[in-house]
């Protein structure tokens, strides 16, 4: 398992080969397609984050001392940020996910997706993901 | 035309544009396209001066002091209420209450009007296109004093049903309060028809004019509501300042709301006298320089003529209509026969928050979500819609800039 810090990297490194906006978020959008949907019976209330704009929906699984990651949004563009971070945390150990410094969203340009007033979910679903690494280490599932 | 009308010579509606700064700038590297006039218009030079000038050659307390400065504000100030009274055909600038913008407007009545004259078991009538402003305050006093909240529903072109209406009036009804065109299907409602219908019932009404007064002449008079409330950030103004207008026997007869300075005539601690209209009603040092720029935006206003602007923005509203409709898959949200210049849609397939970030990429500023009216995109069954609002100084190309990047944001989508 690459590390979270290799994950990030590898990243930037994807996103330096495109020339404009309209690539990269092509890109994003193929990414959000493309993620696995979670499944509906955990698109309830219990798992949603609720943002203004689009909504998100968090699990997380704890095997060993990993935590294992499934989101799903209605947004395609959120779903594609999201897929990046469960690229990046996902099977990850959960002291790392909940100390993590996801420094790769600003250094591909996509910071402003994080930003609360964009209120799309995204960065409360950061936080709850941090928490679930910091918080319920010692859970099967949450 | 009266031949005092054909006197007063007013520019071209077309000409405006220049008028305001930011609408030459540039957003994401491209021209600016602004289309979200309906959550805040942009600001015309004249507005921009007023603001200025009155920092840097006017500024003081108003109401107060005896020198010159002072009394140059306070001189303005109430120059600027005069203004307003003039601009909404108000017959008394006793009836003229500076808030801080709809909601406050609203707040107030609610509370004040609420807290006298709301008797529990009553109803308080809203309707189904109400933005949340115009929701909360009734529901914040419902709650406390034990009233029910009943809700005209609309058709599916996004009209009240006034049948309906009708039919929910009774002796039991305390206040209707409506807008007067919806922020976000566009609807103009008719409010001169509610209100009649509610007084048949001696039920006040509120009107909530928010959108109304950058897009049509509003006449207080004319539509005889009780209550009529809107911000002057949605008409070229700045933000921080609105009024409250209202029938001089209710603010009369009304409590205060907020207690302090400016709205006193004598303060002892065992009993408080309360100034006169409108004073009563304006504690605390006001948004003088808000105020003052109100009325420079009620001038800018007067510099064109109503029906002109209207005209214009019925044009854009078409053609923004026309040309969306040749869009795969795009489906409006509000068609009312009577509707002001606020296009609200979806795109089959995309959520409209996609549509959103792809649409600001592009340089085109459109409001995505559910407007402020969460009970309404309930009722549609959607989580929202994309809205693109026109105002006087859009032009046809600012159509054509958004018509081209819906299309290439569906083919990215899609
Ligand atoms: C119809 C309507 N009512 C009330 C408001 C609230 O106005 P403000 O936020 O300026 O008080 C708005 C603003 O979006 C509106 O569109």
């Amino acid at each position: 398992m690459k590390s979270i810090e290799d994950k990030q990297r590898e990243i930037i490194e994807d996103f330096s080969l495109f020339d404009d906006w309209m690539q990269k978020y092509e890109y994003i959008i193929d990414l959000g397609k493309s993620l696995p949907l979670i499944e509906e019976e955990y698109k309830t209330d219990e798992y949603l984050i609720k943002g203004c704009q689009s909504r998100v929906w968090l699990r997380a699984e704890i095997k060993d001392d990993r935590v294992y990651f499934k989101a799903d949004s209605d947004a395609v563009i959120t779903r594609g940020i999201i897929a990046l971070l469960i690229r990046v945390l996902s099977g990850q150990k959960a002291v790392d996910i909940g100390g993590s410094d996801l420094y790769f969203i600003d250094r591909i340009g996509l910071k402003e997706h994080l930003s609360p007033t964009r209120s799309n979910g995204l960065t409360s679903m950061v936080k709850q993901m941090k928490y679930y690494g910091i918080g319920l280490q010692n859970k099967e599932t949450v | 035309m009266t031949a005092e009308s054909t006197l007063v010579k007013h520019r071209p509606v077309i000409e405006s544009r220049n008028d305001f700064p930011i609408l030459s700038t540039r957003m994401n590297g491209r021209d600016l396209v602004f289309l979200d006039s309906a959550a805040s218009t942009q600001k015309p030079q004249m507005v921009i001066d007023s603001l200025r000038k009155y920092y840097s050659e006017q500024n003081a307390n108003v109401h107060r002091g005896v020198y010159a400065l002072s009394q140059t504000a306070t001189h303005l100030f109430e120059q600027s209420r005069l203004k307003v009274k003039d601009f909404i055909g108000a017959t008394s600038e006793r009836e003229i209450v500076f808030v801080r913008g709809a909601t406050e407007g609203i707040n107030l009545v609610a509370q004040s009007f609420g807290r006298k004259y709301f008797k529990p078991g009553g109803e308080i009538i809203l309707s189904q296109l109400e933005h949340h402003s115009n929701i909360v305050p009734w529901q914040m006093i419902a709650e406390e004093k034990g009233l029910a909240i009943k809700v005209i529903p609309i058709n599916e072109k996004g009209e009240l049903r006034m049948d309906v209406f009708e039919k929910m009036l009774s002796e039991k009804v305390q206040m209707v309060a409506v807008n007067h065109i919806s922020n976000a299907l566009g609807t103009i409602n008719p409010v001169k028809k509610i209100t009649e219908m509610a007084h048949r019932y001696h039920i006040p009404v509120l009107i909530d004019g928010a959108q109304a007064t950058s897009h049509c002449a509003v006449d207080v008079q004319d539509i005889d509501a009780d209550f009529y409330v809107f911000s002057g950030h949605k008409m070229f103004g700045p933000t921080g300042i609105g009024v409250l207008w209202g029938k001089e026997k209710w603010l009369d007869a009304m409590p205060p709301w907020q207690g302090g300075g400016e709205m006193i005539q004598t303060v002892t601690f065992e009993k408080t006298t309360y100034n006169e209209l409108p004073f009563k009603f304006e504690a605390g040092t006001p948004n003088i320089a808000g105020s003052i720029a109100l009325g420079a935006a009620i001038d800018y206003i007067g510099q064109f003529d109503m029906t002109e602007i209207h005209a214009h923005e019925q044009a854009l509203l078409e053609y923004c209509t026309d040309k969306l409709s040749e869009i795969k898959g795009v489906k409006f949200y509000g068609t009312a026969a009577q509707k002001a210049s606020v296009v609200s849609f979806l795109v089959e397939g995309t959520h409209p928050y996609d549509l959103g970030v792809i649409l600001d990429k592009m340089g085109i500023a459109v409001r995505t979500g559910h407007h402020c009216t969460q009970p309404l995109m309930d009722y549609l069954g959607i989580p929202g819609t994309v809205r693109a609002s026109m105002a006087m100084y859009n032009h046809m190309e600012d159509i054509d800039r958004l018509a081209e990047a819906v299309t290439k944001a569906r083919l990215m989508l899609c």
